[in-house]
């Protein structure tokens, strides 16, 4: 393949939403014990440190514990469940599967099967984020006004990870591989974004290192959104994320492309 | 000459600078069931890869159903039925379920599929097992839902990498039949394969590849006819060695191949008989067939 057709920008059609729809009809057969997964972990991190830690720590930032977690657990299941859709699921169709090939011999592009995925990890981790949301309304720390106002940062955020996943899986040699990307990536960058603790204490340069990582920038809307505070800052968070989702997104084609069309 | 349904010229392809396609030309017709045959390593899939525009040539033309490929490759595949090499169904869907998914890909509702999906299982023998899971069906059934899959779009052209490859007698037969009924509809078939006799059954016209490029081209008939004698002898046994010396003298063409030796003659008359009363030599006559011009021209070495 020429540089030139390696680079050039993705030619993208509504053939995406095939794929997409695709995935959710597996889904669907799978969906108690995939929303139960999804869900059970960030959960019960939030009622056994919400709760506990909350005790001890008593208020942080005019709010309890547990209400401050919630608040950046909704940013990070989004990112856990964008992540996981876009790389253990999206290899198993690429790699083990092989259904991206039967797709692809179907007049669909790279692109359309690379959109599909991504619009689709992207919809399974705003159902996470929708979840987190719900608990939070439910127990009464935030409105539902307020919690459907963060649904599209949610969404944005998921647009993110899903894409920063997918450019992972252009280039894992097999699942192992991901583990890597868990470990060394995700769990610092989780660390580090003020999902447990605000980062303001943190030494400048951490400071400096949390604000290039796109989850600090999903926790610093969604945070201020559901105590009802609004502000311009919001906007600039936004355009992080929005350039992490669409740079991404490019570099996941370009990357799929030389994986798969050489 | 009408419009041929694929034109390729000069085809060329390299990975890693090491060429596996080295200047292909092909042309098939509306209609034809065209071969692709060479031993693994040939290029065959390379060159399905490219004819449907999934990878790009570093050189040469490719027109297929009128369409310039790779760059309206979406628009010729959307007339084009694929079966792959190696199952790639759904396993999470049922049978049914397999292909709607699939012509939805072809923009197709799911109403226009379910009203074809009783024909297409028909076609496939698969009537009745609309809901089957995946994981019911056995090797054969799955190959002949591939094949029903292709067929999701009505396409003019089916490309198949190896249709009958690990498949019993029963199901390689079932699959032939099949076959040939597309060709009777009118559909063109383009099909790698490395099974002589299915190429000799169903192909009427094929090339033989090796590494990356045409070594022949022509009806299976017209290939024996022009590439070896007409006859084979093969024996094997005990002191095969020294008969071979013998038989060298009588036929025109004798190779060995580990303990058995393949004597090529339009006449195996004086082979026939130089054997008889050699008790201890066992041997078989039979008519050549495309095996034997694909070994001549390709070799008995393995190839990986």
């Amino acid at each position: 393949m020429s540089r030139a057709r390696l680079f050039a920008p993705p030619a993208l059609s509504l053939r995406f939403v095939a794929v997409w729809l695709r995935n959710w009809l597996v889904w669907r057969k799978l969906a108690i014990p995939s929303i139960l997964g999804n869900l059970a972990d960030p959960l019960i991190m939030l009622f056994g440190l919400g709760y506990g830690l909350g005790a001890v720590l008593g208020t942080i930032q005019g709010t309890t514990y547990f209400a401050f977690l919630a608040a950046g657990f909704v940013a990070s299941a989004t990112m856990y469940a964008a992540t996981f859709e876009s790389l253990f699921s999206a290899f198993s169709r690429m790699h083990v599967q092989k259904t991206w090939d039967a797709i692809l011999n179907a007049p669909m592009t790279l692109e359309d099967v690379v959109a599909g995925e991504w619009a689709w990890a992207a919809t399974k981790s705003l159902a996470a984020g929708i979840c987190m949301l719900a608990v939070i309304c439910a127990f009464g720390y935030s409105s539902v006004p307020l919690a459907l106002a963060a649904v599209p940062v949610v969404l944005l955020t998921g647009l993110a990870f899903a894409a920063l996943g997918l450019t992972i899986n252009a280039l894992a040699t097999g699942y192992d591989f991901f583990s890597y990307y868990m470990t060394l990536v995700l769990t610092p960058m989780m660390m580090l974004s003020g999902v447990f603790f605000p980062i303001e204490r943190l030494p400048g340069a951490v400071q400096a290192i949390a604000m290039a990582l796109p989850l600090y920038h999903g926790v610093s809307i969604v945070r201020p959104l559901l105590s009802g505070q609004l502000s311009a800052a919001m906007l600039g968070h936004a355009a992080v994320l929005a350039t992490y989702a669409i740079v991404g997104f490019y570099a996941a084609v370009v990357l799929t492309r030389r994986r798969l069309t050489r | 000459m009408s419009r041929p349904v694929l034109a390729a010229q000069g085809l060329r392809k390299s990975y890693a600078g090491l060429e596996v396609i080295g200047g292909v030309d092909l042309r098939v017709s509306q209609g034809e069931c065209f071969g692709l045959l060479g031993p693994n390593g040939a290029g065959k899939t390379t060159i399905l890869k490219l004819c449907l525009g999934l990878i790009d040539p570093d050189g040469g033309e490719i027109e297929l159903l009128g369409e310039p490929v790779p760059r309206r490759a979406r628009e010729a595949r959307a007339r084009v039925g694929v079966v792959p090499q190696f199952d790639n169904l759904d396993p999470d869907f049922s049978v049914a379920e397999n292909l709607v998914v699939f012509g939805r890909y072809f923009g197709l509702g799911a109403r226009d599929i379910e009203a074809r999906i009783p024909k297409l299982l028909e076609y496939a023998g698969l009537e009745g097992r609309a809901a089957a899971k995946l994981h019911t069906l056995s090797g054969g059934m799955k190959r002949r839902l591939t094949l029903a899959r292709a067929l999701v779009n009505d396409p003019s052209l089916v490309f198949m990498d190896e249709p009958t490859t690990g498949l019993d007698p029963q199901a390689r037969h079932l699959i032939w039949e099949r076959l040939r009924r597309l060709t009777q509809e009118g559909k063109t078939l383009i099909l790698t394969t490395h099974f002589m006799e299915e190429a000799e059954r169903l192909c009427s016209r094929l090339v033989i590849l090796d590494h990356g490029r045409i070594v022949a081209e022509g009806s299976p008939r017209a290939l024996i006819a022009a590439h070896v004698e007409a006859q084979v002898v093969e024996v094997h046994g005990p002191e095969v060695q020294r008969w071979m010396e013998n038989a060298r003298r009588i036929a025109p063409r004798v190779e060995r191949a580990g303990e058995t030796v393949f004597c090529y003659a339009d006449d195996v008359e004086p082979l026939i008989a130089s054997l008889r009363g050699q008790s201890e030599l066992l041997y078989l006559h039979r008519p050549a067939n495309l095996e034997d011009v694909f070994l001549k021209l390709t070799g008995r070495d393995l190839r990986d």
